[in-house]
Formats: structure tokens, C-alpha cells, sequence
């Protein structure tokens, strides 16, 4: 190609421009004090840390532009310190770019690759060593070794096995029996359907029977939420329909997507959305998915009320809830 | 010899007769870096590491990395009688009782956020100008290999604090676990040591953000820099700048100093924002309870765009013979980040497949110059931004006012969208610079003045360029598209007829170029 051969020549290295501080020792002394003031007022933000730290006590908050209400230590303990570190860099990089040499130097490069004569030698080396210790020859040695080498191999991975247990059908069960209480949370209380008005929604957990103690292991799976609607609303099966009680619906509020807890209820659409990644469910059809990422319904809870008025759990979920794993169905 | 020349040759001495270290300081010492804005990117993210040990240090000096349920009496008082966990118990000890114990957590979180925001601009300047080239491959996997680490470890960090928001960050994540096919359900109890949450988990993380990924941390940066000091920095073209030298600065002083300031600078802008920009107000979110959220959970910034690919993933999953495939989870949680990831990797190795290029190369390229890289690049850039706008989608619906439906639905045609079109108007720009560069080398600088001719003809007058400039604008190569003949020399087809088809069509594109001026052109243009 005629570019290679007509190519616009390189005209070498520009000459160096000398700096004012090179030849004038006024602008020299100047940068030098510059430089001095710079590093001062590093001392002095330290100085501020240190006085924030010990004197400034840790309740003054006061109005500042901007940041709006800022607690004093914090705000001036961090100023400090900015300004110490900050002002280090800036004088140390104004010392260099003013008085340091500043005369751009060339050095050569080498190429990576080895000289032939060195990779011919280390070829032979490896070759000959190799030899040697006859790892060519003796088979016997060479498979054992591999059979060895590859078993150790397995040794950190069954070391890991304690990390914790198998999961069983732990996934596929919740808390909720047949019977079993709804109760308010926080607070514990039963709940009657009389305290939920139409429109409203409420958190529920599964009541404590012998248990003292809730664990969040337990509140990642019994989350339930309780939405309440006029009973002509509901757009659901016969069988679904008789899941309800009297315009009350119960449904997992552990995400069918992710696990997060679907929690924003919107009372004029009758939709609950999860925040975490906006999958929608339409309430008076069961749940369905109207929109986003998940492919399942929210597990609806079938519910009715005890002898006392109470509302209870007519049967446990009848699949598992949160989001999918690779056995759910089985 | 003063006093104090004696003592250090003492000292000197001393160290050298038990190490020999005189002969590579000496050398070192001398040793020349070339001067760009652009290769301070990657200081900002090995000087963030080094904020990151010494704050997070700090930290653990107070976190619990506990589960154990505790009730709150700190001076919160808004949490007071709340049941929580250790970890965030000691995490609002350390914001509210801790004598800068908030400034130094704000300071880890945000050189946290820099350090992933530097890795990346560090990853573009590497891409663009073409550092990833012959001998620099292992350096730029490495670097892959420490974007991804660095994602990981970030979000283990905000996990630990065990608020509503990180707990909400867990919970996802064992999501994903779970959605392994076969053995992912094993997976997610033995991560977190049986049913989630469990109380397992809060203190394995922690000994895997503060120790095993920071020192896998250590040994990649160390490799990194060792291969850049050996290896010796990439300049840019310009006058006197060569394959075979290197221009710029002595290590001592000037380099030294400014690199050791620029430190200290980088420290100091991270301690300012830590001062006065308040993040990760964990009191705020109260701990961590499943059954609970808060409306407008974000992940940090670095891993939004896979919170964004899964938020507008659409609802598939398979029943296929009982068993459930997640593909909703799978495809943005794991499979298209893996695709990416590799293809970031391999793309060196794919590159120089294309273009036949086996030499070493020391000067970087200037984007414009390499249109089909840079097109790509920014087409990939486009496809994370799309990705990362609608890992906020909930803020900008109601921000801007909008339903979240409708960004959702933008975004899932924009992803598919939007790339393409980058790729070819970027492709189109680099070319018109180019031409722009021509037209720049052979007609000089407009001037702005106006001249006008005897004959009442105006024209502008153009200045030449300096022959440096002249020389900065021709010093790329232009090289051919490969000659990938279907049949060799004796006309028998070759084999791997699709593989060499591509190959032939990739490395066209790749070759498009505007002519660059030669001496033949400037000669012509005289003699008009």
C-alpha cells in the first residue's frame, strides 16, 4: 500500500519547554511557598479532626445549606480529615508539576519473547530433568500419583458437607395446619373478620402453639396476607371461592418470583406489587400474575372461622410457597 | 559526607549485603511512565483498595458478625426495644456511639461505590484504546476477574449490616441459588446453613468479605501491577512515541510524588463525601424481617443493571417431567451475565482471531481509529445502561410520574433495540472523525479569517498543522481485511468453510476505514 511506503513522517521528540520556577527564582521561591502553605493547611485540617473529635460534642445538630439538618462532630470530624489527606496530594503533586524535573525521558522496550538460545535451553532442561525422573516411563508411579492427586481433590469438597443440612420437603412446608389461628403482626392477636373493614389489608402469622418463639426461618414462609373485599369482587372458581370467607382473602406474602414480601397493596386496582421487581397480582382472580417477572400465582391460604369467631387456617398451603426450586412439584 | 549520609549509606548497606537490592532499586528507581489523565483511572481503584482495608479494619473493630437476636437500648431512640441481630445492633453502635465510627462506615461505603466506578471507566480506557493487545491479555483478565470479585465482595459488604434493605439483597440472592437446576435447593442450605435466613450466614459472609476476597484481592492487584511494571505502561501515539520506547517520567521524584499525592487526593474527595453525603442510612431501614420490605429497594449501583435484566425478564418457567426451571431467574440471574462476562474475557483472543494480529503492541489506539471496537464497546455500554435504567424502575415511574409498566415495557424493547443502533451510529461517528482527521492533515485549521480573492471570490484562509499534529492524526496503521480465500491454491475448498466465512466478514468490517493522508496527498494538494 502507498500509505506505508509515503507515510507523513514522525518529526521526533518536541523540544522541552523550560518552566517559569526553572530559570526565574522568584516564580521558584513562589511555588515553594505554595507548595509550604498547601502542606499547612493539611496540618491544620487535622488540627480540626482532632478538635472536633474531643470537643465537639455528639448531639449539636445545626442547619447547614444544601445538607439540611447536620450533626456538627460528624460533619466537622470528616472536614478535617478531607482536608488533611487532600491538601497532602494537593502540595505533593503541586511540588512536582513546579520544581520537580520535569523533562520527559525515553527508555526502551524489549520484547516479552526470550532469546531462541534461552527457550531452545530451558526445552532441553525440562526434557532432560523430566527424563530423569523417568515420569515417562514408569506408568505405575504416574497413575498412582494421578489416582491420589484426584482424590485429594475430593477431600474439601466432602469436608463441606457439614455447611449444612439437606433440605428435605423443608421447603414445601409452612407452619400453617388445619385450624391453626391467624394472628396480627406485630402483636399476636386473633382476628375476627369483623376487626378487617373492606379494603383493608392486613399482616398475619400463623398463632404460636408450644412454641415461644418466632424465628425469621419461620416468618419466611408463614407470611400471610389478609386483603378484604366485597364478596361479589371475586372473579374465582367455585373451589377457590369457598378459600375465602365472607369477602376475606388469604394470601402467601412471600414472593412466587424471588421471596421478597409482596407488600404494596393497591386498594382501587385491587393489585399487590412487589417491590423488588414489580411482578403484579390481580387479588380477585387468585393472585394472577398481571404483570412482571413471575410466572406463578401467590399460594392462596384457605381460611374460615373457628367456633370461638376467630379466623382460622382451614388446611395448610397446598403448595410450596416463595419462589421456585428445581423439585417443587414433587 | 554529612552525618546524615553516613547513617542512611549505613543502612543502606546493611540491607543490601543481605538482599542485594541495589541493582533493581537502581534500575527501578529510573524507571519511566508515560503521562495521561486516562491512566490514572486504575490508581483511583488500587488507591480505593487500599482506603477499603484500612476503613473496613476499622469497622470490624466494633461490627458483630452475629445473628444472635438481641433488644436494642442504644441511643437510637426511634429502634429502641426492637428485636435485632447483633451485626446491626453493632452497625447502629458504630453510626451513633463510635467517635467517627458513621464517618468511617460512610467512608467505606463510598470508596466501595468508587472503587467498582473506577474498575469500570478503567476497563474502558484499557478496551477502547486497545491495551488488552498482545502482550497485555493476562493483565486483562486479571482485571475481569477483579471486576467480578469486586461485585461480589461489595455486595457481601452490604449485606453484613443485616438491615431491611441488605436483608431484602440476601433474600434475592438465595433465590437465585435456588434456582440452579437439580442441585440448587442442596446449594441455598448449605450457603446458609439450612432454611433462610438461618443465623449462619451473617457470619460466613463476614469471613469471606474481610478475608478470603480481599486476600484473593491482594494477589491478583499484586500480579497486575507486577505484570504493568514488566510488561511497561502503553502511550499514546504522538511525536518521538514508538512500539519499541517508552516516554514520560522517572519514577523518582516526579512520578513518585505525584502518584503518592494522587493517593492522598483520592483519600481525601472519598473522606469529603463520607464528611457530608450521608449513604446507606441503615437506621433507617430497621432490621431485617422477611415478612417485611421497604417500597423502592435498589441494590448499589454496580449491581443494578442484573437487578434490572430481572426485573423485566418475562414470567417463563418449564414444568418439564415435575421438575421446575426457573427460566425467569436463570437467563438474568446467571445465564446472560455469564455470557457477558466470558465474551469480556475472551474478546482479546476473538479480536486478534479476526484481524490475524499476532505482534505486541505499546501505543494505543485512538478510538475513532478502530470504529468496529469502539462501536462495539459502546453498544455493550448501551445494552448495561438500558439494564441499569430499569434496575430503577420504580424510582423513575414515580419520579418522572410515569407507570411502571410503561419503562418496564421500554426497556424490554430497548434492550433488544437500542444496542444495534448504538453499534452503527457509533460506527458512523468514528468513521466521520476520521474523515474529519483527513480533512484536518491535508486542508490545515480554518482560521476564520476571510480573505477575499481580486475577482471579489471570498475564501477562508487555512492555516497548516504542525507536523506533531500531523503526526498524532497519521500514525495508525491501516490494515487490510485478511485475503480468506473459500479455496486454497489448488482450488480445494477449505475446511471450516462457515468458521472462515465469518472470519472473512468480521475482518472486513473491522478494516472500513477513511484512507489516511500520505505524503502523496499533501504533495498533490500543493501543487492545486
Amino acid at each position: 500500500m502507498s500509505n506505508e511506503i509515503e507515510a507523513i513522517k514522525d518529526p521526533g521528540l518536541p523540544a522541552h519547554v523550560h518552566r517559569k520556577a526553572d530559570s526565574d527564582p522568584v516564580a521558584e521561591k513562589r511555588a515553594e511557598r505554595q507548595v509550604a502553605i498547601l502542606f499547612l493547611i493539611s496540618a491544620l485540617g487535622t488540627l480540626l479532626f482532632i478538635f472536633a473529635y474531643y470537643f465537639i460534642p455528639e448531639d449539636v445538630f445545626f442547619f447547614f445549606p444544601v445538607l439540611g439538618n447536620t450533626n456538627a462532630h460528624q460533619l466537622f470530624l470528616g472536614l478535617g480529615l478531607a482536608m488533611a489527606l487532600f491538601f497532602i496530594g494537593a502540595a505533593a503533586i503541586h511540588w512536582a508539576k513546579t520544581l520537580m524535573p520535569d523533562e520527559e525521558v525515553i527508555a526502551m522496550r524489549h520484547t516479552m519473547r526470550s532469546d531462541d538460545e534461552d527457550r531452545d535451553a530451558l526445552v532441553s532442561t525440562v526434557k532432560e530433568r523430566a527424563g530423569a525422573a523417568g515420569l515417562g516411563r514408569r506408568s505405575l508411579i504416574k497413575r498412582s500419583m494421578g489416582l491420589s492427586l484426584g482424590l485429594i481433590g475430593l477431600s474439601p469438597i466432602v469436608l463441606l458437607r457439614d455447611l449444612g443440612p439437606l433440605p428435605g420437603d423443608d421447603l414445601s412446608k409452612t407452619s400453617w395446619k388445619a385450624g391453626t389461628r391467624l394472628v396480627t403482626d406485630p402483636g399476636d392477636r386473633p382476628i375476627r373478620p369483623a376487626d378487617l373493614e373492606v379494603g383493608a389489608v392486613a399482616q398475619v402469622l400463623p398463632e404460636l402453639r408450644g412454641k415461644e418463639k418466632r424465628h425469621l426461618d419461620d416468618i419466611a414462609k408463614d407470611a400471610v396476607l389478609l386483603i378484604r373485599l366485597r364478596p361479589e369482587e371475586f372473579q374465582l372458581s367455585p373451589e377457590r371461592l369457598s378459600w375465602t370467607y365472607d369477602g376475606i382473602i388469604a394470601f402467601s406474602k412471600i414472593c412466587s418470583h424471588m421471596g421478597c414480601a409482596v407488600a404494596l397493596y393497591e386498594q382501587t386496582t385491587k393489585h399487590l406489587l412487589c417491590p423488588c421487581h414489580q411482578s403484579t397480582f390481580d387479588v380477585p382472580r387468585a393472585a394472577k400474575v398481571i404483570f412482571g417477572p413471575s410466572a406463578r400465582a401467590l399460594p392462596q391460604l384457605a381460611i374460615t372461622i373457628d367456633a370461638e369467631g376467630y379466623l382460622i387456617a382451614q388446611r395448610p398451603f397446598t403448595e410450596p410457597v416463595g419462589p421456585s426450586f428445581w423439585g417443587r412439584l414433587s | 559526607m554529612t552525618a546524615r549520609e553516613r547513617v542512611a549509606g549505613t543502612v543502606a548497606n546493611y540491607v543490601d549485603e543481605r538482599t542485594g537490592a541495589a541493582k533493581w532499586v537502581k534500575k527501578n528507581l529510573t524507571k519511566v511512565f508515560p503521562d495521561h489523565w486516562s491512566f490514572l483511572l486504575g490508581e483511583i481503584a488500587l488507591y480505593s483498595f487500599i482506603i477499603l482495608l484500612l476503613s473496613g479494619t476499622f469497622l470490624t473493630f466494633w461490627f458483630d458478625p452475629s445473628a444472635r437476636e438481641v433488644i436494642y437500648d442504644g441511643s437510637y431512640a426511634p429502634l429502641q426495644g426492637l428485636h435485632m441481630s447483633a451485626a446491626y445492633e453493632s452497625t447502629l453502635h458504630i453510626s451513633f456511639e463510635v467517635r467517627g465510627g458513621l464517618l468511617m462506615r460512610q467512608i467505606h461505603h463510598w470508596s466501595a461505590l468508587i472503587f467498582m466506578a473506577a474498575i469500570v471507566v478503567h476497563l474502558m480506557r484499557v478496551y477502547f484504546t486497545g491495551a488488552f493487545r498482545k502482550p497485555r491479555e493476562f493483565n486483562w483478565i486479571i482485571g475481569i476477574g477483579l471486576l467480578t470479585l469486586g461485585i461480589v465482595e461489595g455486595f457481601l459488604g452490604y449485606s453484613l449490616p443485616d438491615d431491611l434493605l441488605s436483608g431484602t439483597g440476601i433474600r434475592i440472592a438465595e433465590a437465585i441459588i435456588q434456582a440452579i437446576p437439580v442441585v440448587g435447593s442442596y446449594l441455598s442450605y448449605f450457603a446458609f446453613g439450612g432454611a433462610f435466613p438461618g443465623e449462619a450466614f451473617i457470619p460466613r459472609i463476614y469471613t469471606v468479605h474481610v478475608l478470603l476476597l480481599p486476600g484473593i484481592f491482594l494477589a491478583l492487584i499484586t500480579v497486575h501491577l507486577m505484570l504493568v511494571w514488566y510488561q511497561k505502561h502503553t502511550q499514546w501515539p504522538g511525536p518521538g512515541r514508538t512500539e519499541k520506547n517508552v516516554v514520560g517520567y522517572p519514577l523518582m521524584p516526579a512520578y513518585m510524588a505525584k502518584a503518592g499525592g494522587f493517593f492522598f487526593i483520592v483519600f481525601g474527595v472519598t473522606a469529603f463525601l463520607g464528611a457530608v453525603a450521608s449513604i446507606n442510612p441503615v437506621w433507617l431501614y430497621g432490621p431485617y424481617n422477611p415478612g417485611q420490605v421497604s417500597a423502592g429497594s435498589q441494590p448499589d449501583w454496580y449491581m443494578g443493571w442484573l437487578d434490572g435484566l430481572v426485573r423485566m425478564s418475562p414470567p417463563i418457567e418449564t414444568y418439564w417431567f415435575g421438575y421446575t426451571i426457573s427460566w425467569n431467574i436463570l437467563i438474568p440471574g446467571l445465564i446472560v451475565p455469564g455470557i457477558l462476562f466470558t465474551g469480556m474475557a475472551l474478546y482479546p483472543f476473538i479480536e486478534s482471531w479476526i484481524t490475524g494480529d499476532k505482534r505486541e503492541h505499546h501505543l494505543l489506539d485512538r478510538p475513532r481509529n478502530v470504529p468496529n471496537r469502539t462501536a462495539l464497546g459502546v453498544m455493550s455500554l448501551t445494552f448495561m445502561l438500558v439494564a441499569l435504567i430499569n434496575g430503577g424502575n420504580d424510582i423513575i415511574a414515580t419520579t418522572f410520574e410515569l407507570s411502571i409498566n410503561q419503562v418496564m415495557w421500554f426497556s424490554r424493547i430497548a434492550i433488544f433495540v437500542l444496542p444495534p443502533i448504538a453499534f452503527v451510529i457509533t460506527k458512523r461517528i468514528c468513521l466521520s472523525l476520521q474523515r474529519a482527521d483527513r480533512e484536518l492533515v491535508l486542508h490545515g485549521r480554518e482560521t476564520g479569517r476571510l480573505l477575499m480573492l481580486p475577482h471579489g471570490e471570498f475564501v477562508e484562509v487555512h492555516e497548516p498543522i504542525s507536523p506533531e499534529l500531523a503526526w498524532k492524526l497519521t500514525a495508525h496503521e491501516q490494515a487490510p481485511a485478511l485475503a480468506l480465500e473459500d479455496v486454497d491454491a489448488r482450488g480445494v475448498r477449505r475446511a471450516g468453510g462457515l468458521k472462515n466465512k465469518l472470519r472473512k466478514r468480521m475482518s472486513e468490517a473491522n478494516a472500513e476505514s477513511i484512507a489516511k493522508p500520505t505524503v502523496n496527498d499533501l504533495k498533490e494538494i500543493e501543487h492545486h
